[in-house]
């Protein structure tokens, strides 16, 4: 008994000892640079900022945040449940696609969408080949939103897909036994049953999508900033570790808290495991 | 064939190389080469050249060498692969890593944990190095080919008296216009500000080349210590927002190869770049004066193959290692025997190398002081997230749209809550009246 728990821990070690050098560890490292100065004494003036200077710039990005995912949840939720209810060949060959883009560098997909949405580009060709006036849709907020939902679509679609094959569907024959139609099937068997699925796809479109930076500075041309430049900036141009490292632990704060409330939803439910 | 540098529009001067004659390069040459002579006589007294047997001790070991992206002959296409040339002649590893910007090296090497030897900084940045004591001094002995460094390039204030840099490549800074658009030569910055191109013009998206174009209209010095100076061009950059497209790095070659963008700031070498894809692009000097840019290679502090490191550095000026990067990178070099090599492929070219005529008023920049720099970057930040009200309409004064967009933001803020609280609500009660269904 004894040797079998020792093994486990001898399996785990490595993963533990990844951990604690490289999460934990910055984390730490976060810390400290947040709650010091440029001199290493203690400070709150870099924490405060976040609520003072860059508050405004927050906001956007949690509004930005907000409408990428919505958009996600509606798009992907009827894709999955389309999806988990079609024949075997159909769900391998759609969940390949869903991932297909994923093969390729998020960064270059970006830089891609760039020249496809620019005034001159793909779109904007086509639309003036057949007539109609060109749509100026580069380096608004609306570019960046779309960026942000076509990059992280692939991380709403496959947690509420692979939590929706877990559904029994005899379930769902009870429910039209019981008399319900399809849609009242769905409001009451599916609906429930999945929401460990939006909760953990909700999660991991929000948080990337909140904290993004490099999308906003392609798609957004640059001239508003998300609050994941601002901390981009403090690393790369500001030298200004303090500062950028009080933002990121702020924003992670913030983030953290809101996945607490987001998770005390879903425990409710107690069937149904996260997918992280 | 000496016509006005803000004429040369692609279709008459560009499809035929101009060369312009009559620079007084071969007595100049004479004159340098003899001072420099002198010079290095003088720091070869101080310090005698490695012996051969130092040299050959090398063998084996490796130099860790920190470069802007693109910035050497790699070998791609037929052209000389320095490092590895170097490699073959010294028996000295090149292990080789590139950097975007001097901010991002800056902060690397801050950072730790890592150490190079040789790292190419930037005028400013190799002044703000060496004020905190980043830099190794070099030993000019191992550095013979520094006799061939253009004198224009020596001296400079960054590091006045040449102890800790060697001249890599050097460039300006010019205005890039599409012909099809902009059908009047320019000479002026003030068309990036020109409202008849309206979202058609790109910026610098860094603030110091940003700071020094608003600088130049303005006549201020690009290394200002006056706060209100560099407020007043901060003030000029938000006006362009209502005209600008976006802020630009390399994306910019692409906007205007694409004719997406007619009006952009960048360097001289990268336009040629542009030229060979898109042939109605030109480029002007504007007349209110450009900023000059050296990139010189030095060795850091710590380094633990310093005598390695300055043979990498002397190698580099290596007349044809200088030619071939020179040919290959497309920005000015400072090497006097690639700029009088008549067979280099920008020999006497008029954007590289303008006669004395044609070259524009040219400012360095030096390092700013930390409290200057604080105020650049947070003076960038507003103008990065300045809200010059895009519709053009009813943004007429600084005010104003400020106060619209704060506006805005607060009514988007006041939604964003309210959607999240009413989406969380809804899941709750949902959720707690599921439960209660169950449990009967």
């Amino acid at each position: 008994m004894k040797n079998r728990v020792f093994s486990a821990k001898a399996a785990s070690a490595p993963y533990v000892v990844w951990s604690v050098l490289f999460v934990i560890a910055p984390l730490v490292f976060v810390a400290y640079y947040a709650f010091t100065g440029s001199d290493g004494g203690f400070t709150l003036v870099n924490i405060s900022k976040f609520f003072s200077a860059y508050f405004d710039t927050f906001i956007r990005s949690l509004w930005y945040g907000v409408l990428s995912t919505i958009i996600c949840l509606i798009i992907a939720y009827p894709f999955a449940y389309w999806l988990a209810h079609s024949g075997a060949s159909v769900q391998r060959t759609c969940v390949m696609l869903v991932m297909l883009p994923m093969w390729m560098n998020f960064l270059i997909r970006t830089y891609a969408w760039m020249n496809i949405l620019q005034d001159t580009g793909i779109i904007n060709a086509a639309l003036s080949k057949l007539g109609f006036d060109t749509v100026h849709m580069i380096n608004t907020g609306g570019a960046v939103i779309f960026g942000m939902v076509y990059n992280f679509l692939p991380y709403m679609i496959l947690p509420l897909y692979s939590i929706m094959t877990k559904i029994d569907p005899s379930m769902l024959d009870a429910a039209s036994d019981l008399g319900c139609s399809k849609l009242q099937s769905i409001i009451k068997v599916v609906l429930p049953q999945s929401v460990p699925g939006i909760v953990s796809g909700i999660t991991m479109v929000f948080v990337p999508s909140v904290s993004t930076f490099y999308i906003s500075q392609k798609l957004g041309g640059g001239s508003f900033d998300l609050i994941g430049d601002v901390i981009e900036r403090q690393f790369t141009l500001s030298y200004n570790y303090n500062l950028g490292a009080a933002l990121s632990l702020v924003l992670m704060v913030l983030i953290l808290v809101s996945m607490f409330f987001m998770r005390r939803f879903s425990d409710a439910d107690s069937d149904g495991e996260v997918l992280m | 064939m000496k016509q006005s540098f803000a004429g040369t529009a692609p279709d008459n001067a560009r499809s035929e190389p101009v060369y312009v004659s009559g620079r007084p390069s071969v007595t100049r040459f004479l004159l340098s080469a003899g001072v420099l002579l002198l010079l290095t006589a003088v720091c070869s007294c101080s310090a005698a050249a490695a012996t051969d047997e130092e040299i050959e001790a090398l063998r084996g070991t490796t130099l860790y060498v920190y470069n802007w992206g693109e910035y050497i002959s790699d070998g791609s296409d037929g052209t000389m692969d320095v490092n590895a040339e170097f490699e073959k002649k010294y028996g000295i590893k090149v292990v080789y890593d590139t950097f975007d910007n001097n901010e991002v090296m800056y902060a690397k090497l801050k950072g730790g944990g890592i150490s190079y030897d040789v790292v190419f900084p930037s005028d400013y940045m190799i002044g703000r190095m060496i004020n905190e004591d980043l830099l190794e001094e070099l030993d000019f002995g191992n550095i013979p080919n520094y006799k061939y460094i253009d004198e224009r390039y020596r001296g400079l204030a960054y590091d006045p008296e040449n102890r800790y840099s060697v001249p890599y490549n050097v460039g300006m800074v010019g205005l890039i216009y599409n012909t099809k658009a902009v059908t009047e030569p320019p000479t002026s910055w003030k068309l990036m500000w020109n409202s008849d191109y309206a979202g058609k013009i790109v910026m610098f998206n860094n603030p110091r080349d940003a700071f020094a174009i608003a600088q130049s209209i303005l006549d201020i010095d690009f290394n200002t210590l006056e706060e209100e100076e560099w407020r007043a061009a901060a003030d000029l950059l938000c006006h362009q927002k209502q005209v600008l497209q976006s802020y630009v790095n390399d994306e910019i070659f692409d906007k205007m190869e694409s004719g997406e963008a007619v009006i952009g700031a960048y360097y001289a070498g990268d336009y040629l770049l542009m030229y060979e894809n898109n042939e109605d692009l030109a480029f002007v000097y504007p007349d209110e004066g450009v900023n000059v840019f050296v990139d010189a290679a030095c060795v850091l502090k710590g380094t633990r193959n310093k005598l390695a490191a300055e043979l990498y550095i002397n190698f580099l000026q290596e007349p044809d290692v200088a030619l071939a990067n020179a040919e290959y990178i497309c920005y000015a070099s400072p090497n006097v025997l690639v700029i009088n090599d008549e067979d280099y492929e920008y020999y006497q070219n008029e954007i590289l190398y303008p006669d004395e005529e044609h070259t524009p008023k040219t400012e360095i920049f030096l390092r700013l002081p930390d409290n200057i720099n604080t105020l650049m970057n947070s003076l960038w930040e507003d103008v990065k997230n300045y809200d010059a009200g895009l519709g053009g309409a009813d943004a007429e004064d600084g005010g104003a749209p400020q106060a619209k967009s704060k506006d805005v933001i607060k009514s988007y803020a006041g939604l964003a809550s309210v959607a999240l609280i009413g989406t969380a609500a809804g899941v709750g009660a949902y959720v707690r009246r599921r439960k209660r269904e169950r449990s009967w």
